[in-house]
């Protein structure tokens, strides 16, 4: 009973989230208005954590097996790949390390200005 | 062996787990970066496919519920983010900021790499939104006249790529708070990071969810502005 109320409010906020995406004309997709929505939902505790936890925990385990089907399906798009293959191969890795350590290297001064800050 | 695929409604989710349980062994096992059990798990299934000659259709016949659960997941975000309310209000600025620095690295990098290997402006387009998640990011290539296609194979090349780097990534570059390296993964590397960033810790999952956001809808806004560019 438990886990069927627990799934129950989370694709209900789901489904709210699939509402404003259809009233809303942005590229936003469902998914992230329902979280925005469950995360206000939460914070003003109209939502309990109690009422969610165990059932959006196992969803989050279980998250990376949700990825290889779309992965997998990268076969079927091959043949459109293949023809900026050769700046792929050097753009994806460069792009992905230098947005990894733009983020995290600011973020971490940031956080450590603000601690000097307080001392 | 296609027909039986097409017609059973757990063959495509039976063959992705022993998939995925066979990576996950493998990574146990040998310990080294490249072993990552999504890798290996995708790279068992196209090759399952390609051998048994399975239509990839007819595997995703059944795969699909998988990837159905994939709202709820991303909605159930908000979770581990509440719990991390506390951790999120004391920085919410280096957060914010920090994010801003990611999102404009990487629609800078691609402009520099479209002047480099001199593409079209379709693909420079098409590129833009690579290092967010899939939903927004095709919707912005549309909007913009990108290669929906394209930009869905690279934006999951990408989550993939920043899965297995991140680790190292964060070693290497000495990312030392556990909120920056859950940005880092976020911003870089979207939902198939941050389930990366889940496994690292409490704050580092929570702390890339927030990023999968925020940089999503950076980018919305940033790659309209990039788009003229080149």
């Amino acid at each position: 009973m438990k886990y069927i109320k627990q799934f129950g409010i989370i694709l209900a906020v789901t489904f709210a989230g699939e509402v404003l995406k259809y009233m809303i004309p942005l590229p936003v997709p469902a998914s992230i208005y329902g979280l925005l929505l469950l995360f206000l939902l939460l914070t003003f505790r109209l939502v309990k954590l109690e009422q969610v936890k165990e059932a959006g925990l196992f969803l989050i385990e279980i998250m990376p097996l949700m990825f290889i089907p779309a992965a997998a399906g990268l076969v079927t798009s091959w043949t459109q790949i293949k023809g900026i293959l050769a700046s792929l191969c050097v753009m994806i890795p460069l792009n992905t390390c230098f947005v990894m350590i733009a983020a995290g290297k600011v973020t971490d001064y940031l956080i450590e200005r603000r601690k000097k800050g307080h001392e | 062996m296609n027909e039986f695929f097409q017609d059973s409604v757990t063959a495509g989710v039976v063959i992705s787990l022993i998939s995925y349980l066979i990576g996950m062994e493998a990574k146990k096992r040998w310990k080294l970066p490249i072993l990552n059990p999504l890798l290996i798990s995708i790279v068992l299934v196209i090759g399952f496919l390609l051998i048994f000659k399975v239509d990839y259709n007819a595997y995703n016949n059944s795969a699909k519920y998988l990837s159905y659960l994939l709202t709820p997941a991303t909605v159930s975000l908000a979770i581990p983010l509440y719990q991390q309310m506390e951790l999120l209000k004391k920085n919410v600025v280096a957060i914010c900021i920090g994010i801003l620095a990611g999102v404009l690295t990487s629609l800078g990098s691609v402009l520099a790499l479209a002047v480099l290997f001199h593409l079209s402006h379709e693909e420079y387009v098409t590129l833009l939104p690579k290092s967010i998640t899939t939903a927004i990011g095709m919707g912005v290539s549309e909007e913009l006249g990108g290669y929906v296609v394209i930009t869905t194979a690279v934006i999951i090349i990408t989550g993939v790529l920043g899965n297995m780097i991140a680790e190292l990534m964060c070693r290497v570059f000495r990312i030392r708070h556990a909120v920056s390296r859950g940005i880092a993964i976020g911003t870089a590397s979207h939902a198939i990071g941050t389930a990366k960033a889940m496994e690292m810790g409490e704050v580092e999952g929570a702390m890339s969810s927030l990023a999968i956001v925020l940089s999503g809808l950076c980018t919305v806004v940033g790659a309209t502005v990039f788009a003229s560019f080149y």
